[in-house]
């Protein structure tokens, strides 16, 4: 039997297509996209041609899309290229508690070099409440930094009220918006960021490149010296293959948009209506409705989440969980913990983050063996309930 | 990341539950960390003459659950009491590094099951 991947909060399977796209980038058309030969225009015209498929994806210009190495990358370009270019307007950075590692350990960071740095909390279903970002306002604020879709738990963020509430101080706003493009539609002037963070590996794209966006004026120092790529904001030869690969992948995005959110939407609210109906004491974290359409997210009180996750794992299924136990630092989640969950409660948690590829079917089945996996860890578990 | 023999323990674990009129009861870990074991024993003459288990907590810790039950059943008190951590882990081919001090605790549960017996035969 084939594998089921619901893990695509992790990372997605390329897209046949995305790797069709690339393969020529690398097998023929390998020109440095600087060289000012036949062969280095070619590769400057395919550059050009994927910034533009990727700037319209989210209604930006094509000279306000920065390439880089992914998520990681482009989150940290945005918090310190904006802060060490505007360190001496102000040194105070707002981002909340359950941010990414890519934001969280980069303000962590800036934290012991001399910026200060608010962390707002999140309700307890995982939402930032705007007057939070408002009250945290000083006269020294340069950048607020609030996730568009959390990674965890796929609550959506009032990121436009943000902005709002940023613009009116005169502070700059960047959102990470890594997990929401290309399953919700994301839009740089509806949220009115100056600044926000793709990558490819998440919309069935390649690993290894991203993107992030940078409002026209907007400066930020780079952080990457060498040449004069990337508009001078990030140096070093474009990874032509990755960049065709992740406007292939945007552009199938773009094309299937509606049509995944509908499938995912449809899938997701299934699999969680079946999973609280039929397994006593679960609970969905994150909220309802303002939740991406691919992630479930679900509490099983009285068991542990690695051994829920290892027993899928036995089965054929792929997904992933919060636990202590699963991480290499033995913490629980900090967005878990965020959300003001008993300690016991953190350990039980399962993510399950499913794609255009996955079927009604796959989800019957794996609802079917959660229920024999739970049943079977709380018969072996001294906390639970005798049945 | 796992051993064969800790996926084979963790998906068929031994004797897995409680004993109604166990002689002894040692419970070890703590739910906040996300794992707990209880280990309940039935001495006969001397000798475990049967271990059980429950246990909340990862593939370890229900694997060294597992495992324990198996070294110890038979085996005199003071026998017994000399199965250290490091033996069950051997025992399942070795733990990952990282699940070596939070997880291993069977050997813990199994001592603190003994003393519980010792407590009370007094």
């Amino acid at each position: 039997m084939d594998r089921i991947y619901m893990d695509h909060g992790a990372t997605t399977k390329p897209d046949p297509e995305v790797v069709n796209a690339m393969l020529p980038y690398y097998n023929e058309f390998f020109g440095n996209a600087s060289s000012l030969h036949s062969t280095g225009q070619d590769a400057a015209k395919v550059l050009n041609r994927s910034r533009e498929i990727i700037a319209d994806l989210i209604g930006a210009r094509s000279d306000e899309i920065i390439f880089t190495s992914g998520g990681t990358e482009s989150d940290n370009l945005a918090l310190k290229g904006i802060a060490y270019h505007k360190k001496n307007a102000g040194k105070h950075i707002i981002t909340s508690i359950i941010e990414h590692p890519a934001i969280l350990n980069t303000c962590k960071y800036m934290g012991e070099t001399g910026f200060s740095i608010t962390y707002v909390p999140v309700d307890d279903q995982g939402v930032v409440n705007p007057e939070d970002i408002a009250a945290a306002i000083t006269d020294d604020t340069i950048l607020i930094s609030i996730m568009h879709a959390n990674n965890e738990i796929g609550t959506i963020q009032p990121v436009k009220e943000i902005s709002k509430i940023a613009h009116e101080h005169d502070v700059l706003m960047h959102t990470d918006a890594v997990q929401s493009v290309g399953k919700i539609p994301v839009n740089v002037d509806d949220l009115g960021v100056d600044m926000l963070s793709i990558s490819g590996h998440k919309l069935y794209g390649p690993k290894g490149v991203g993107a992030l966006y940078v409002r026209k004026g907007t400066r930020l120092q780079s952080l990457v010296q060498g040449g004069a790529h990337e508009f001078g904001k990030r140096a070093g030869t474009e990874n032509i293959p990755g960049i065709v690969g992740f406007a292939k992948a945007v552009e199938l995005a773009n094309q299937r948009l509606f049509e995944d959110e509908k499938h995912l939407t449809n899938l997701r609210d299934t699999m969680i209506k079946k999973l609280l109906d039929s397994i006593p004491y679960s609970y969905l974290n994150g909220h309802p409705t303002l939740r991406l359409p691919n992630n479930v997210h679900i509490r099983f009180n009285f068991v542990e989440g690695e051994s829920l996750l290892m027993m899928l794992n036995m089965k054929g299924v792929d997904v992933s969980t919060g636990s202590a136990c699963s991480s290499k630092s033995l913490e629980p989640s900090h967005v878990l913990m965020a959300l003001g969950l008993p300690p016991e409660e953190i350990h039980g948690n399962l993510r399950i983050t499913m794609g255009r590829e996955n079927t009604m079917k796959e989800v019957d089945y794996v609802v079917e063996n959660l229920i024999d996996i739970v049943r079977k860890l709380r018969a072996m578990s001294p906390l639970a309930p005798k049945e | 990341m796992y051993s064969e023999k800790v996926m084979e323990h963790f998906s068929n674990p031994r004797n897995v539950g409680e004993i109604e009129d166990a002689d002894g009861i040692g419970e070890v870990g703590n739910p906040v960390c996300g794992d707990l074991m209880t280990i309940f024993i039935k001495v006969d003459d001397g000798r475990l003459s049967d271990v059980k288990f429950k246990t909340f907590g990862c593939g370890a810790a229900i694997a060294t659950s597992s495992m324990i039950t198996e070294l110890a059943k038979g085996k005199t008190i003071e026998e017994a009491l000399e199965i250290t951590r490091d033996d069950v882990a051997d025992s399942l081919d070795g733990l990952p590094p990282v699940k070596m001090h939070c997880s291993n605790l069977a050997a813990d549960g199994l001592h603190a099951a003994i003393e519980d017996y010792k407590k009370k035969s007094k």
